[in-house]
């Protein structure tokens, strides 16, 4: 079977604006959580969030662009152009119809569409943009990155939520296999704007804790929900020979395994998916959990997931039986660009061979039986990594 | 009653720009006067979108069948300025 490789990774998270910003940031556990800054917050019981600061669109993004697209496509382009640029290949080169774009997205280019909705409310029809027709899409960074780089293969969006950053790579790999010879993929998500953030507080399960470095603790007994952020990591696959070939200058690793699993309806009272998907995914890989060397978490923050996540992975590998970390917590969870994200700090931390820290959680609840990397990271020098992702049901 | 509206093409650029932003070597400061849209970097929704401020920046109403015969900013300022409909009072 062929074999899919990164070779381009493209970066735009709350701690880090571009890939080697974000992970010396990463290492040295700098937390980019702060009260949310983006809208009056007065109204609502959650105000820290993980805000991308110092983005300066029309230094990424081309004049024709800027009134068609919203801040996550901004983001996302932006990334994409990292990314591409990070893999050395001449586009030019390459054929149109060979390379795809597969990205993740959730609630689409919400804070665009708020802003064209007061509009239509507020001051007529007249008033909204034409270019709310496609802007606020959930498909629409696919589409802008596929234009502007013009990349006519197998492409789409997936929507599953937290875990659509993995879906989509997942999903990469498969064009890959099927004769795609690069696929740009990940996830780049914003939706810190009042219709972002009032679903999110409906789920029950955002963090309300005012102090940024004590909002968002997953696997700590004083776990109290999640903070969300926004951004998130464009990556390239691409198929190995053909990498090889057009001599990519270089490969961050292979995107070995991938598994995905539907959770019981919880009146059957049976456990979740969580550890048939990460069994597969490593069966997939041809690996045995002996085989994983660090575990990127879900880290949902709520105390019942945490317990399940904790339980999946302790199941598979014994109590305290693989490095674990949640380098989220300085991020906060970035919806569809979160399991991106963690991709792309996955591969990093194979790259230089060491694991980056979980931030402020000072020790895991006991009970869980993690040995959860804390404080600073950890040079095990990691061949292989799992990412455990999960959508809010 | 006639429509007391003058639009110039600086008043034309500014909109476009605005609403629609300015292709990449494209200079709309330049001879752009009887240069197609389309040669500028505008398709329809970047036209519907400026004639969509030009609508509610002036007041008035431009025609959808009369905007399709509008290629180019001569044409298009033509339009504006002879039979741009001011909506009457009341």
């Amino acid at each position: 079977m062929t074999a899919a490789v990164v070779t381009g990774l493209g970066v735009a998270a709350p701690n880090g604006l571009g890939t080697e910003a974000f992970w010396k940031a990463t290492l040295a556990g700098q937390s980019a959580l702060a009260p949310l800054t983006r809208f009056d917050t007065a109204q609502y019981p959650s105000v820290v969030a993980g805000e991308v600061k110092g983005f300066v669109a029309e230094e990424h993004i081309p004049s024709r662009l800027m009134p068609q697209t919203d801040h996550m496509t901004r983001l996302a382009l932006a990334a994409a152009d990292w990314a591409i640029g990070d893999t050395g290949a001449d586009l030019r080169q390459l054929p149109e119809y060979g390379m795809g774009v597969v990205t993740a997205a959730s609630g689409g280019a919400v804070e665009f569409g708020q802003r064209e909705l007061e509009n239509l409310w507020s001051k007529g029809k007249e008033y909204v943009s034409a270019y709310q027709s496609f802007a606020w899409f959930y498909a629409v960074n696919t589409g802008q990155i596929s234009i502007r780089h013009k990349m006519r293969g197998p492409s789409g969006v997936l929507l599953t939520e937290q875990a659509g950053g993995i879906d989509a790579v997942g999903h990469a790999r498969r064009h890959v296999r099927k004769g795609t010879p690069l696929v740009v993929s990940g996830g780049v998500d914003a939706a810190l704007c009042p219709w972002g953030w009032v679903p999110q507080i409906a789920s029950g399960r955002m963090s309300t804790v005012t102090d940024p470095d004590r909002a968002y603790l997953p696997f700590s007994t004083d776990a109290c929900g999640y903070v969300v952020g926004e951004g998130g990591a464009i990556v390239v696959l691409e198929d190995a020979s053909s990498a090889r070939k057009r001599g990519a200058s270089r490969v961050y690793g292979e995107v070995a395994g991938y598994a995905a699993t539907m959770d019981p309806a919880p009146v059957t009272g049976r456990p979740s998916g969580l550890r048939r998907a990460a069994e597969n995914a490593i069966a997939d890989a041809g690996l045995t959990p002996r085989g994983i060397d660090v575990v990127f978490a879900d880290a949902a923050g709520v105390p019942e997931l945490d317990q399940a996540e904790a339980a999946a992975i302790t199941g598979l590998f014994g109590r305290r039986g693989v490095p674990v970390t949640a380098p989220k917590t300085m991020t906060g969870r970035l919806l569809a660009g979160g399991a991106a994200l963690d991709v792309a700090t996955a591969l990093l931390s194979l790259r230089d061979g060491v694991i980056p820290p979980t931030v402020n959680v000072r020790v895991p609840a006991p009970a869980y039986g993690l040995d959860l990397v804390t404080g600073q990271p950890r040079d095990t020098n990691p061949r292989s990594a799992l990412i455990l992702c999960r959508t809010d049901d | 009653m006639s429509a007391a509206t003058t639009v110039t093409l600086a008043d034309l650029t500014r909109m476009l720009r605005e609403s629609a932003g300015e292709e990449e070597g494209v200079d709309l400061d330049g001879d752009v006067l009887n240069v197609s849209f389309d040669d500028l970097g505008y398709d329809s929704l970047a036209m519907l979108q400026v004639i969509g401020q030009i609508q509610r920046e002036y007041g008035i109403r431009l025609p959808d069948e009369a905007i399709a015969h509008t290629d180019t900013p001569r044409a298009l300022l033509t339009l504006i300025n002879t039979i741009g409909e001011v909506p009457q009072a009341g």
